[in-house]
């Protein structure tokens, strides 16, 4: 059964920048993209595990900071090597000033 | 056989480097395959921004390096058969056989440009001079990254324990690399992929590594006739004998990186080694010399290395002053090593550091005070 959980206050977010969001055992990554829209995937790079919230936001794209394997953070489509997995995508919303994402 | 304790694990003291051997099994057993590794706390905001991608810089400095490419080759093919182009092959070698090394390893990363295929163009060129193969070294390097002088894991370790003297030294003119390239490109050419390549290289990766082998394979063959029809060595002085009479410099710095220091630790500020150089080999090497700093963060591109090891030096050992002060410690390390291979050289932190987590590393403090 799916469900919409608060992540994080809009504002915690610079633009262009990513977050980690832990939740029920379960860590995803909250996106702000430089047009100030808000996306979600799952926190950890489907390469080797590590915290995307580490990584760099370019434009669509996070880059896991441990081997600079590339996601497109809007679709979670893996651009090339080091990873080949794609990376789960989560809906968002904004309300009263907090993201949102549904889970489940 | 002795035995050696490494944290809490234990095990026999002769080093077993196969990634497919007895140490690749205990290194994931002890939990010092993909560990967690010691970052030093950088505020999210300066890591972005050291972290920022750019054209500029990498766009310039290719310039520069196409430059040379073009006035060192010209050089040497107007003045072949004189003595005058001595010194054009030799800027010319150092080019294709040693820079090439940082530019397969920076548009790797894929830090050095932010287009991406910027990136990639300048990667898959670098490849062929260095003779790795693009797919193959890409997932090596990505090993050496998780596993960083993890015996048995990282693919990359370029002074085993204890030091083969004798192959250090002819790799300054790259021979048994080149040699071991060739026959490398040889069997991916030939559709076989090796057992230990097999470790780190993802099967749906496979096919592109035997694609590039069989390009690379029919360029040098077509080199090679090209010599022979002109009865001249001209055309492999230009393409293929570069990776051995210009790899020196490639090897000078590369091994400062890691050699001598200590193995099976997950603290990069114990196995790696930031070393100030002059501005002609920083240009070369693309700033590698800021070694420790770029294996913790290595999101943070190579022009904005200075920057980040300003930031971080209160954390790490004090760099070696010169390449220099580099072989003048590490070289006595190598030398003992061959007598007790246990032994490195470990590296003091400054006051202001953060302390080692000894619960990991206390027996290696004591190895590397041992005679």
């Amino acid at each position: 059964m799916s469900e919409w959980i608060e992540a994080c206050g809009a504002d915690d977010i610079d633009e262009e920048d990513v977050i980690r969001f832990d939740h029920a055992g379960h860590t995803f990554a909250i996106y702000r993209s430089p047009d100030d829209e808000y996306f979600a995937t799952d926190g950890l790079c489907t390469h080797e595990q590590v915290h995307l919230s580490g990584g760099l936001v370019m434009d669509d794209i996070i880059e896991c900071p441990k081997h600079n394997g590339r996601f497109n953070y809007k679709t979670g489509e893996a651009k090339g090597a080091p990873v080949c997995v794609n990376l789960k995508t989560y809906p968002v919303k904004i309300e009263g000033g907090k993201v949102l994402i549904q889970v489940g | 056989m002795g035995i050696a304790v490494t944290g809490a694990a234990v095990r026999p003291n002769k080093r077993d480097y196969s990634l497919i051997g007895r140490d690749s099994r205990l290194a994931v057993e002890n939990g010092l395959a993909a560990a967690e590794w010691y970052h030093t706390d950088v505020p999210r905001k300066q890591m972005k921004e050291l972290m920022k991608r750019s054209d500029g810089p990498a766009i310039r400095d290719t310039a520069i390096w196409i430059a040379a490419f073009v006035v060192s080759a010209a050089g040497g093919i107007w003045f072949w058969g004189t003595w005058w182009c001595v010194p054009f092959f030799f800027a010319y070698g150092v080019l294709y056989g040693s820079s090439s090394d940082s530019r397969w390893h920076e548009c790797g990363h894929g830090t050095a440009f932010r287009t991406q295929w910027m990136n990639d163009a300048v990667y898959q060129v670098a490849c062929f001079m260095i003779m790795r193969n693009p797919v193959t070294w890409r997932w090596s390097h990505t090993r050496h990254h998780t596993d960083t002088v993890i015996v048995g894991r990282d693919p990359e370790i370029a002074v085993m324990r204890p030091s083969d003297l004798a192959r250090l030294v002819l790799n300054f003119v790259g021979i048994l690399d080149a040699w071991h390239a060739m026959a490398d490109m040889a069997r991916n050419a030939a559709g076989v992929i090796g057992a230990e390549e097999a470790t780190f290289i993802p099967e749906s990766e496979r096919p592109k590594a035997i694609r590039v082998a069989r390009i690379w394979l029919a360029i040098y063959l077509a080199t090679v006739a090209l010599a022979l029809a002109l009865h001249s060595w001209l055309p492999l002085m230009l393409v293929g004998l570069p990776r051995l009479y210009g790899a020196w410099h490639m090897v000078l710095t590369g091994l400062l990186q890691h050699g001598g220091l200590a193995d099976n630790v997950i603290d990069h500020r114990l196995n790696s080694r930031t070393v100030y150089m002059n501005p002609v080999s920083r240009f070369v090497y693309w700033n590698m010399n800021y070694h420790v700093e770029h294996h913790m963060f290595p999101m943070v591109p190579y022009h904005a290395l200075p920057k980040l090891h300003d930031l971080i030096k209160h954390d790490l050992p004090a760099p070696c002053p010169s390449i220099w002060a580099g072989y003048r410690e590490m070289i006595p390390a190598f030398l003992r090593q061959l007598r007790y291979e246990d032994y490195y050289l470990r590296r003091e932190l400054p006051p202001t550091a953060k302390p080692y987590r000894e619960e990991l590393h206390q027996d290696d403090r004591m190895l590397a005070a041992a005679e």
